[in-house]
């Protein structure tokens, strides 16, 4: 139960972190939403059986290393892979539309921010 | 003899892995980088038909990697659908290699080496028989392929690449997480050992897990959105390498797994068919409101995926065939059209229709491989489209699915509207001498590196297309009645340039007029997913 809350927890973060416009935040999303993954693959093999496979000879309570495996190599891939993406976030950042978008955003904020509206303002400032 | 190739298959991910790493160590624009990058192309291209020469009888090829008994080892496995395939896909990819060495990409750092790691990762894909190993795989391809349209995006452009690095991240995250189900469900990602396991309601959602997150990578409708904002920036030769791998592999991967996991059960192929005539009606008429050939050529991608994914849906014996011979052929007709688009851009710099004009009376050649390419994407004999799309109307009236067949002849008039769209602007428009002015600023772009058109100024533009019509001499026969040599003086694309963009059209003539192999060798693949006996005994090792 508490894996299954945590897979849900953490997939619920990454996707909300994956739909924010900064890249760092989506990459954090990412971290997160691979995290999730993780678990669930864990949680595929089965959490009652946890004891180390060959001491003592006793196999039925081994816990499943397949899992374990494929989890591993997800780590691997998922870090590479947050590498690149946090040199992509780097590499020429005033090209970022997304960022872009939210300064355009903000600008017009401001704009209607000299008209007065109230509720806007607030915004602008707090962006 | 069968033993031998089993033994090599390893080879097939191995090699181009390795050379790659061999490529990074040696340094850039050593004369060793394009001759060992071309070289390991050409040799996986022997290796695969050889795969293909084998396996067209029928024999599925496996190998037991670590010689661990079956089920236990992870296996790889050539069929005659996967050989075509991966045969194809090494074709596509040796000729869009060609075209970055005469364009001068494959000098850029890395190039080589990321290509050759790209394949290592799609012969991978289409080889392995295993789920986990399919997503490892798939992270293979990706990665070089991150490299490839961040070292190639043209000018500076990082947006799209951080696009698609997401998108396909998200949708490989998705893939593990549906074949972490399937280890839940069943025990095993082994796809022989899941064979039928399709009719188990909870595998089958676990399976569709997986598979929603392959159409993201596929550019299914309703997820395609990401894949014409991601290769518009790309560099043109890159977009022809990634629509041969990228897009194909993911439908392969459909294929494999309605044929094995699902077994075409009746219910979900028709949810597939639902999402295929969506798609490709969508992608056809996206492609018609685009104003920039490439995107346009992206959308006719889409569309096309729409078509190959019609013949899975149908999953009848012509069904199969016809849509892999679909396959074969919107892969060569696509890097055909594309890399002639890549060969109008290299040279006049834009893609835009309303920029580029009168190319008709100006480039022979490419206007060649255009009509070639374009007339072959419509359907018209004697080029290979008339053969798989005459098969897949066939096919899907046999199937009783008499709107779908209607349905792919409306969409092929589409085709042939956007097309025509394409040769209004940019073949058959009035000659102009702005398309000199392209020209020159490109040249001036490239020699000085610069990233942005308005850094230019406009008489140094003029200077350098003056100096063009006086020093570039027509070609030979092109000089009108009117006898002006001035008027047709000036800048051409080159010949070597327009060249892989021909043999990829030369090619689609081939299988139109040689139909018969191709649909042998289809009906070949298609009898092998329809009955996957053969398949489940080879990995298993029985």
């Amino acid at each position: 139960m508490s894996l299954a809350l945590s897979v849900g927890l953490l997939a619920a973060a990454g996707t909300f972190l994956l739909l924010q416009r900064g890249m760092i935040r989506i990459i954090l999303g990412f971290v997160l939403l691979t995290h999730a993954v993780n678990l669930l693959i864990i949680s595929a093999g089965g959490v009652a059986r946890r004891d180390a496979p060959f001491i003592g000879g006793d196999t039925s309570m081994a816990a499943d290393p397949l899992p374990q495996a494929f989890v591993l190599t997800a780590i691997v891939i998922a870090f590479a892979i947050t590498v690149v993406m946090a040199t992509l976030a780097i590499v020429s950042r005033d090209d970022d539309d997304t960022e872009l978008d939210t300064q355009t955003e903000n600008e017009s904020d401001t704009e209607q921010n000299n008209q007065g509206s109230g509720s806007v303002a607030e915004r602008g400032e707090s962006a | 003899m069968m033993e031998l190739i089993s033994a090599l298959m390893p080879l097939f991910v191995g090699a181009p892995l390795m050379l790659g790493a061999v490529l990074f160590v040696i340094p850039n624009k050593h004369p060793l980088q394009p001759i060992i990058g071309m070289g390991s192309l050409l040799a996986l291209l022997v290796g695969a038909s050889t795969l293909l020469a084998v396996t067209s009888d029928g024999t599925v090829v496996s190998h037991q990697v670590g010689l661990w008994p079956g089920g236990i080892a992870i296996a790889f496995v050539a069929d005659s659908f996967a050989s075509l395939i991966l045969t194809a896909g090494t074709l596509v990819a040796v000729i869009s290699f060609l075209y970055m060495m005469v364009s001068g990409e494959s000098q850029s750092p890395a190039i080589p080496a990321l290509v050759l790691i790209l394949m290592g990762g799609v012969a991978g894909a289409l080889l392995t028989a295993d789920l986990f190993n399919l997503f490892v795989f798939i992270e293979v391809m990706l990665l070089p392929s991150y490299g490839l349209l961040i070292f190639l995006s043209r000018r500076g452009q990082m947006a799209a690449s951080r696009l698609y690095v997401v998108v396909n991240l998200l949708a490989s995250t998705l893939f593990l997480a549906g074949v972490g189900l399937i280890y839940a469900v069943q025990g095993t990602v082994n796809l022989a050992a899941l064979a039928g396991a399709g009719e188990d309601p909870a595998t089958a959602v676990a399976t569709a897990v997986a598979l929603a997150a392959i159409a993201v990578k596929a550019a299914v409708f309703p997820v395609h959105g990401w894949l014409a904002r991601a290769y518009a920036s790309a560099s043109p030769a890159v977009a022809a390498l990634f629509s041969g791998l990228h897009t194909k592999v993911a439908v392969y991967i459909v294929y494999r797994i309605s044929a094995v996991i699902f077994e075409g059960q009746s219910a979900w192929m028709l949810a597939i068919l639902i999402f295929a005539s969506l798609t490709l009606v969508v992608g056809a008429f996206a492609a018609l409101g685009e104003n920039n050939m490439r995107t346009l050529m992206i959308f006719q991608m889409v569309s096309g995926i729409g078509f190959i994914l019609v013949g899975v849906s149908l999953f009848t014996p012509l069904g199969l065939t016809s849509g892999i011979v679909y396959m074969v052929h919107h892969m060569i007709v696509m890097g055909a059209l594309l890399l002639t688009v890549s060969a109008i851009e290299h040279t006049y710099g834009s893609g835009m229709l309303s920029r580029v004009s009168g190319l008709r009376t100006r480039e022979k050649l490419v206007t060649a491989a255009f009509v070639i390419g374009s007339l072959s994407l419509v359907g018209l004999p004697p080029f290979s489209g008339f053969v798989a799309k005459y098969a897949l109307v066939l096919a899907s009236a046999d199937a009783g699915a008499v709107v779908i067949a209607g349905l792919l002849i409306i969409t092929s008039l589409l085709v042939l509207a956007s097309m025509m769209k394409i040769w209004a602007d940019v073949f058959n428009g009035k000659r102009e001498t702005d398309v000199e002015l392209l020209a020159a600023r490109e040249r001036i772009r490239t020699r000085e590196g610069l990233y942005e058109d308005s850094s230019i100024s406009d008489e140094a533009v003029e200077r350098e297309a003056a100096l063009a019509i006086e020093h570039i001499d027509p070609p030979r026969g092109i000089i009108g009645a009117d006898g002006d040599p001035h008027d047709h003086r000036g800048t051409r694309v080159s010949v070597m340039l327009i060249l892989p963009a021909l043999m990829l059209g030369g090619l689609s003539v081939a299988l139109g007029l040689g139909g018969e192999v191709l649909l042998q060798l289809a009906e070949q693949a298609s009898s092998g997913l329809i009955d996957t006996g053969d398949y489940v005994k080879a990995v298993l090792g029985e």
